[in-house]
């Protein structure tokens, strides 16, 4: 499959197949003006196969990439600039998320106050809220 | 500066928690002073419950602090759409220390955290109950004489009742033995014991309740069996008596054993018990009174040797 060489801006690579339309919806893809391509069903080496994002002039803030770490920790970001790879990451779920997650308990004060949400890391798959205390999987998570 | 909050006290440490309770025992020898004279302490109960608002603005008036407050979310702005923020926010202005009550879980917390003045956490949602614990660990450690190697029993709702929650966690480094005795629907939460097995805390689970299986005990927990806990109310209707404490039923228990209860009581504890040397219940609710001056008095930053050495004291 042949694709065009990005001049500047980010690839994600390693989407497992299931989430890539996930993460083209998180994005809002639709929104963008410049070059985008989505592949999905491509040959890997390390998974069976993968789904991939580029995108033409965007540069991921750290909270949009806490954001893609939670639907689909694994992926790898690569910032192009110039036709050079000036940053590849394995992208991973931070110790701490500000406002990225919404609690799955509806008695939770973080759903009844217009507040920030605060969840902790407790391992690869729990998320823990900082104000309920409610373990929550990363599988059911919902993106505030 | 240092918020001097009480949200929890889970994670206390053993001489934080001793520090707690000595304070707790001068309060008891000499509950009236003037220690808190031209201070104003807030009570906002967002959700109403009498008796831990009457102990808390008993504990500020013994101490001669004014009272602000309410009692009833209803005739408060909150009904009207204000934030849990502006309130306290409101509130701060006005208190030196603010005591909360709220249906929602983690709203102390979040509290603490858009005030400098202290919160003291008078329970949130199903969540956390820190003066409640407070005066059990007082209760317990005044009846047995230490908080070191004691067999526990909880009997009746342990799923919902967040006291005996707090207590389990607050107890964790004493070296307890937990008898956890309900009825199926009603068994402690795995998260629980989970947490005592993170933490080596032991326990055994067990359904019957007689006077054989409660002789160990130090110390007898009983909580209320309520209707509207159960799905299956056949089941409520199996187990309802099988879960109430008899006089007939201490015939074999230790000499020290004491029986608490957080109290309200419904018919979980029979009449006939409250004449036995066992039953420490309504002291317990008393106990109440010297932990909450305590909590007070450490929220706002005054320290045991100053109770100790307190000049204001009403004899
Ligand atoms: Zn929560």
């Amino acid at each position: 499959m042949m694709v065009a060489a990005l001049e500047s801006g980010s690839v994600i690579d390693h989407i497992p197949t299931d989430k890539l339309f996930t993460i083209a919806q998180l994005l809002e893809l639709e929104n963008f003006k410049e070059e985008v391509v989505i592949a999905n069903n491509l040959d890997s080496q390390i998974m069976t196969r993968k789904g991939l994002i580029k995108i033409a002039g965007k540069f991921f803030s750290e909270a949009e990439i806490n954001k893609l770490a939670v639907v689909c920790p694994n992926i790898r970001l690569t910032v192009i600039k110039d036709y050079q790879v000036v940053e590849k990451r394995q992208v991973t779920l931070p110790d701490t998320l500000t406002n990225i997650v919404k609690c799955a308990n509806p008695v939770c004060i973080t759903n009844n106050e217009p507040m920030k949400t605060v969840f902790y890391r407790m391992d690869t798959q729990t998320l823990k809220c900082r104000y309920c205390g409610k373990e929550q999987k990363l599988k059911d998570i919902k993106l505030k | 500066m240092e918020n001097r909050s009480i949200v929890s006290i889970a994670d206390y440490r053993k001489d934080k928690i001793q520090y707690l309770l000595d304070m707790a025992r001068e309060f008891e020898t000499h509950p009236n002073r003037e220690l808190l004279k031209g201070k104003v302490v807030a009570t906002l109960f967002f959700e109403p419950s009498t008796r831990t608002r009457l102990s808390f603005e008993t504990a500020a008036n013994r101490l001669g602090a004014k009272v602000i407050g309410f009692s009833d979310p209803k005739a408060t702005s909150s009904s009207k759409g204000e934030t849990l923020k502006d309130t306290i926010k409101m509130v701060s202005s006005y208190a030196d220390v603010i005591v909360m009550r709220h249906k929602l879980e983690g709203a102390a917390l979040y509290a603490s955290e858009v005030t400098n003045i202290p919160i003291i956490n008078a329970g949130d949602g199903s969540n956390l109950h820190p003066s409640q614990t407070m005066l059990d660990l007082y209760s317990i450690y005044k009846t047995q004489g230490t908080l070191e190697n004691l067999n526990i029993y909880m009997v009746g709702d342990l799923k919902y009742g967040r006291t005996v929650h707090s207590l389990l966690m607050s107890m964790r480094t004493y070296n307890p033995t937990f008898h956890f005795i309900a009825p199926k629907e009603l068994e402690m939460p795995e998260e629980y014991k989970l947490y005592c097995k993170q933490n080596g805390i032991k326990y055994i689970e067990q359904q019957d309740f007689t006077e054989e299986t409660i002789a160990d005990a130090d110390i007898l927990y009983m909580t209320r069996v309520q209707r509207e806990r159960f799905t299956d109310l056949m089941e409520y209707e199996r187990v309802k008596d099988a879960y109430v404490l008899k006089a007939n039923m201490l015939g074999k228990c230790k000499e020290n054993m004491k029986i608490l209860h957080p109290l309200p009581r419904v018919n979980e504890i029979e009449y006939d018990v409250d004449d036995s040397k066992h039953a420490y219940y309504f002291e317990q609710a008393q106990n109440g009174l010297y932990a909450r001056e305590a909590l007070i008095c450490d929220v706002l930053g005054i320290t045991l040797d100053e109770v100790r050495n307190d000049r204001t004291i009403i004899k």
